[in-house]
C-alpha cells in the first residue's frame, strides 16, 4: 500500500469515526448520564489519536489529545454534558475534520476551541496533569480480578495462556498484566516450564461459573486460580504499566525461554498498550468480517456482472432453440447462477440510507441553534436500501431540503405558540420502498407554503400571466424555477433563491422526481422519488409495432386485455374501468408513431408510480427478463420517455421505459380531461 | 476555429461515401468498421441520431450524417458499413457510429490541401464541415464530427 493510499483509509475511517463521534455528542445531548454513550464517544476520539499520530496527523492527534483531556470531566461524570458543552464538542469535531483533511494547515483555531470547552467543563482548566490515558481511568463497572498461574508442565501439555487471555477477553474489555516474579534466573531457568502469573481485570457483568469454565481443563489448585469480584471504588490500573514494560524487557532480557517470552509480549501487548486497546481489538474483530473497497472497483465487478446476464440470456436462447438436453441443464445452471450473482453484486453497492440521516441530524442540531428555533428531528427508514452512487449524490439536494425547512417551514416558538402549536417543530425525514422506486419525504409541521405570495412572486418574475389557471402542484412547483425566492429576508442559510432549482435538476439527474404538498398552517412535506438502482433491474419485455421495450417489472402492476369497445372510444378518453377504478391509459403506438399494423389484440400494461397508475398499451407481451440497464448517450439523454436501454438475448437494443415519466404524461392526461379549462398541451 | 484558416498538417482519415459525395474521417477516431447490425429505432428521436446498436455489449447511438447534409435517407446494401468513431464531448468520451454507402480507404490528406470551407455554394450548414481537401481532382468533405455531435447532445 502507497502512502498516499494509507493516508486516503486513514482520512476515510477519520470521517466515518468523526460521524459516529458527532452521533455520540448529539445523542449524549439528550441522554446526558449516559455512561456507555460517553465511552463510545471516548473510543472513536481514542481512534483518531492513535491512527492519527501513526499517519503522521501529529496537530489533528495532539488536539484530539486535549480535547479527550478536558472531555474526561465527563466522562468521570463531574461535568454533566450540557447543550452548551455538546455545541462546543461539536466544533472540536469540526476542527479535527478540517485537520485531518488538511493536516499541513496551521492550527489555527483549535486553542479557542479548547479554552471554551475547558470553560463549559469548569474545573478542569485546573488540572493541569495531562490525563495520559484517559481511557483507561476508573470508572464504576462490574467485573473481576482474575489472578492465575500455570501448572508449571502446562506448555509441555499444550496449554498455551495467550489462548486462555482471548477466551477472557470475549466476555469484555481486559487489561493483563503478567506477573514475572516467578522467572528465575537464567542459568536455572527450564525452557519448558510455565513460570508466569497473569493478572486480568475483567470489566463484564458475567456469572463467575463463566469465568471458571475459561479454567475448567486445567488442573488448578489453591492459589493457582483467584476469581474475586472487581471493587468498583479501587482504580482498575494503578501504576502498573510502566513496570510491566519494564519488567517485559527484563524478563525478554533473561529469560531467554521461546515459549514463556512469547506469552509474556503476548500479555504485555494487549495489557501494556492502554485499557481501551483491549475494547478495540475486540471491535476489530467484529470489524474484520467488514472490507473496505474502491468504488471503482465495485462499478467494474457490476459491469462485467451485466455482460455475464447479457451472454446467459443469449446462452438461454440457444439452448431454448436446442434438443440437447445437456445444453439446456447448463443453461439453466447459468442462469440461476447468474441470476444469484447478479443479486448479490446489487446487494453489495446498496447502502441504507441511514448512513446519511447521521450527518442530516447534526444539520438540525446546528440550525435549530442558529435560528433560535426548537426542532424535533425524526427520521424513519433508515435501513432502506439505496444504490450507493445515489445515495452520495442525494447528500445536498437533502442539505438543502431540510434547511429549507428548518428556516422558512417552521416558525419561531412564540409564532408557533399564539398559533395554538407545541413551541417546537418537528422536522421529519423518512424513506419508504415505493414499486421500484424509494420515496423520501421531508415533512416540517410549520407553517406551509404560502400559495398566494407564491402566484405574486412568480407573476412579478413573469413566470406566469396574472390570470393564469394553476393547480396547487403546479403551483408549488414554481418554486423549483432558477431564481425563485419567496423568503422575505436574505439570511445566511437561505433565501438566496439558488438551490431550489439545482435541487430539482440533481433529483431529474438520478431519474426521480419531487413534490411539494403543503396545507397553511400544517406544514409543507417535499417528496423524493428515486429509482432503486441504476444497475440492473427485472424488465417485462413488450413488443409495440416492430419494437421491442423493458418495462421495469416492479413497477407493473397487472396486465390486462384492452376491451374492445375502448378501442372505439374517442381520443381524449383514454380511460380503462379495471375494477370499478377509471386508470388513464397511454397507447405506446402513438407515442412512438409505429407504422406496423396493430395486433388484433392489445395488451395494458398498468404500472404505477407511488399512488398514480396508468395504463400503457402494448401489442403483444413477450415476457421477464433480465435487465442490464445501460445510460443512453448524450446523443439521446434529451428523450424522457426511455431511461436507457438494455441488450436482449438475441443481441439486439431494447429501450427501457421510464415509467415515472409515463406516468406523468398519463397524469397530465387526467387532469386534462378533468380540468379542461388548463388547455395544456401533453 | 476560424473558418478561413488553413489547416497545415498531414491528416491520416478514412473515406468513405455518401450519396455521390466523398467524407474523410480523421483515422485516429475510427475505432472499428461494422457490417450493418440490427438497429433499434428510437422513437421521437432525430433522424439524424436515429438508432442504437449493439457493439460487443456496448449500446451505441448510430448517426446517419444524410440527414445533416441534406441527402435523402435510404435502405441499406451490401457496401452499406457502421463506422464506430470515438470523439470527446465535454471532455466525455462518446462512442457513436456513423452510417456510410461504402468505406473506401485510409488515406494521407496532405499539407495545404485542405481547404476551408467556402461559405457560398455549399449545401449544408458550414459549421458542420470543418473542410475540404482534393483528392485525385476530386473533393472531399471532412466533417467537424466533434461539432455535429455537440450539436447533436444539445438538441
Amino acid at each position: 500500500m502507497t502512502m498516499t493510499d494509507a493516508n486516503e483509509t486513514f482520512r476515510t475511517e477519520a470521517a466515518d469515526l468523526l460521524e459516529t463521534l458527532q452521533a455520540g455528542l448529539m445523542e449524549l445531548e439528550r441522554t446526558p448520564g449516559d455512561l456507555a454513550l460517553v465511552d463510545s464517544v471516548f473510543r472513536a476520539l481514542h481512534t483518531i489519536k492513535g491512527s492519527g499520530a501513526m499517519f503522521g496527523y501529529t496537530a489533528a492527534a495532539a488536539f484530539v489529545h486535549e480535547f479527550e483531556t478536558v472531555f474526561d470531566g465527563v466522562r468521570k461524570g463531574r461535568t454533566p454534558a450540557s447543550s452548551a458543552l455538546i455545541r462546543i464538542a461539536l466544533g472540536a469535531c469540526d476542527h479535527i475534520h478540517a485537520l485531518v483533511q488538511s493536516p499541513d494547515a496551521s492550527d489555527s483555531g483549535g486553542e479557542p476551541i479548547l479554552d471554551a470547552l475547558r470553560e463549559a467543563v469548569g474545573s478542569s482548566t485546573s488540572e493541569p496533569t495531562p490525563v495520559a490515558d484517559p481511557v483507561s481511568a476508573a470508572e464504576p463497572v462490574t467485573g473481576w480480578r482474575v489472578r492465575f498461574r500455570l501448572p508449571s508442565d502446562a506448555l509441555i501439555l499444550g496449554t498455551s495462556p495467550i489462548l486462555l487471555l482471548e477466551e477472557l477477553s470475549a466476555f469484555g474489555p481486559c487489561d493483563v498484566r503478567a506477573v514475572i516474579g516467578g522467572v528465575p534466573e537464567l542459568g536455572a531457568l527450564d525452557p519448558e516450564a510455565s513460570y508466569l502469573e497473569w493478572e486480568v481485570t475483567l470489566q463484564a457483568d458475567v456469572p463467575r461459573e463463566s469465568v471458571e469454565d475459561v479454567f475448567m481443563f486445567l488442573s488448578m489448585t489453591g492459589d493457582d486460580l483467584v476469581i474475586e469480584p472487581l471493587d468498583p471504588d479501587q482504580p482498575v490500573m494503578p501504576e502498573v504499566h510502566a513496570d510491566v514494560h519494564e519488567e517485559n524487557h527484563d524478563s525478554v532480557g533473561h529469560a531467554a525461554s521461546s515459549i514463556p517470552q512469547g506469552a509474556a509480549t503476548g500479555a504485555g501487548r494487549s495489557g501494556g498498550g492502554s485499557g481501551a486497546v483491549p475494547a478495540r481489538s475486540f471491535r476489530a474483530d467484529k470489524a474484520g468480517t467488514s472490507l473496505r473497497v474502491p468504488a471503482e472497483r465495485l462499478d467494474s465487478l457490476m459491469d462485467r456482472v451485466g455482460e455475464l446476464v447479457i451472454a446467459q440470456a443469449r446462452l438461454s436462447q440457444l439452448a431454448s432453440a436446442s434438443t440437447d438436453q445437456n445444453l439446456k441443464s447448463v443453461a439453466e445452471d447459468l442462469e440461476r447462477l447468474s441470476a444469484s450473482l447478479r443479486d448479490t453484486t446489487m446487494g453489495i453497492r446498496m447502502v441504507p440510507i441511514g448512513s446519511l440521516f447521521g450527518r442530516f441530524r447534526r444539520l438540525v442540531h446546528d440550525l435549530s441553534h442558529d435560528l433560535g428555533k426548537e426542532i424535533d428531528f425524526v427520521t424513519s427508514g433508515e435501513e432502506t436500501e439505496l444504490d450507493k452512487t445515489m445515495i452520495e449524490q442525494l447528500a445536498d439536494p437533502l442539505v438543502h431540503l431540510i434547511r429549507n425547512a428548518a428556516d422558512h417551514g417552521l416558525e419561531r416558538p412564540d409564532a408557533r405558540l399564539m398559533n395554538g402549536k407545541a413551541p417546537t417543530g418537528t422536522l421529519r425525514l423518512s424513506a419508504v420502498y415505493a414499486g421500484a422506486e424509494v420515496a423520501i419525504s421531508i415533512a416540517d409541521d410549520g407553517a406551509g407554503l404560502d400559495a398566494g405570495r407564491i402566484r405574486a412572486k412568480a407573476v412579478e418574475a413573469g413566470l406566469i400571466s396574472a390570470d393564469q389557471a394553476l393547480a396547487e402542484s403546479e403551483l408549488f412547483q414554481l418554486i423549483f424555477h432558477p431564481g425563485f425566492s419567496t423568503a422575505k429576508e436574505v439570511t445566511a442559510l437561505s433565501g438566496r433563491g439558488v438551490g431550489m432549482d439545482v435541487v430539482k435538476k440533481t433529483i431529474e439527474g438520478l431519474r426521480g422526481s419531487i413534490d411539494i404538498a403543503s396545507r397553511p398552517g400544517q406544514g409543507t412535506t417535499a417528496t423524493l422519488r428515486l429509482p432503486l438502482t441504476l444497475a440492473i433491474i427485472d424488465g417485462l419485455l413488450v413488443r409495440v409495432g416492430d419494437g421491442r421495450y423493458t418495462i421495469p417489472l416492479a413497477a407493473v402492476e397487472e396486465c390486462v386485455e384492452l376491451p374492445r369497445d375502448t378501442e372505439i372510444a374517442p381520443k381524449g378518453r383514454s380511460f380503462l374501468n379495471v375494477r370499478g377504478a377509471l386508470v388513464p391509459y397511454l397507447r405506446l403506438r402513438e407515442i412512438f408513431r409505429t407504422e406496423a399494423p396493430a395486433d388484433l389484440h392489445p395488451k395494458v400494461v398498468i404500472v404505477s408510480s407511488g399512488e398514480t397508475r396508468v395504463g400503457l398499451v402494448v401489442d403483444q407481451i413477450i415476457g421477464n427478463n433480465q435487465t442490464v440497464i445501460k445510460q443512453l448517450s448524450r446523443l439521446h439523454a434529451g428523450l424522457k420517455t426511455f431511461s436507457g436501454a438494455t441488450i436482449l438475448g438475441d443481441g439486439s437494443v431494447a429501450l427501457i421505459l421510464d415509467v415515472l415519466n409515463l406516468v406523468g404524461s398519463g397524469q397530465d392526461l387526467d387532469e386534462r380531461s378533468t380540468a379542461k379549462s388548463l388547455g395544456r398541451a401533453a | 476555429m476560424n473558418a478561413t484558416t488553413i489547416e497545415h498538417r498531414t491528416m491520416r482519415a478514412l473515406t468513405m461515401r455518401l450519396d455521390d459525395e466523398t467524407f474523410a474521417i480523421d483515422a485516429e477516431s475510427v475505432r472499428e468498421i461494422l457490417e450493418v447490425v440490427p438497429v433499434t429505432r428510437v422513437p421521437s428521436a432525430p433522424d439524424a441520431v436515429f438508432g442504437l446498436i449493439n457493439v460487443r455489449g456496448s449500446v451505441v447511438p448510430l448517426a446517419d450524417f444524410r440527414v445533416l447534409f441534406g441527402m435523402d435517407r435510404r435502405e441499406a446494401t451490401e457496401d452499406t458499413r457502421i463506422v464506430v468513431v470515438e470523439v470527446r464531448l465535454d471532455d466525455e468520451r462518446l462512442v457513436a457510429g456513423l452510417l456510410a454507402d461504402k468505406v473506401h480507404e485510409v488515406v494521407d490528406l496532405d499539407a495545404g490541401v485542405q481547404e476551408a470551407a467556402p461559405r457560398v455554394g455549399m449545401r449544408w450548414p458550414a459549421e458542420f464541415v470543418q473542410g475540404i481537401a482534393k483528392r485525385n481532382e476530386a473533393f472531399v468533405i471532412i466533417p467537424n464530427v466533434e461539432k455535429i455531435f455537440a450539436t447533436l447532445a444539445a438538441a
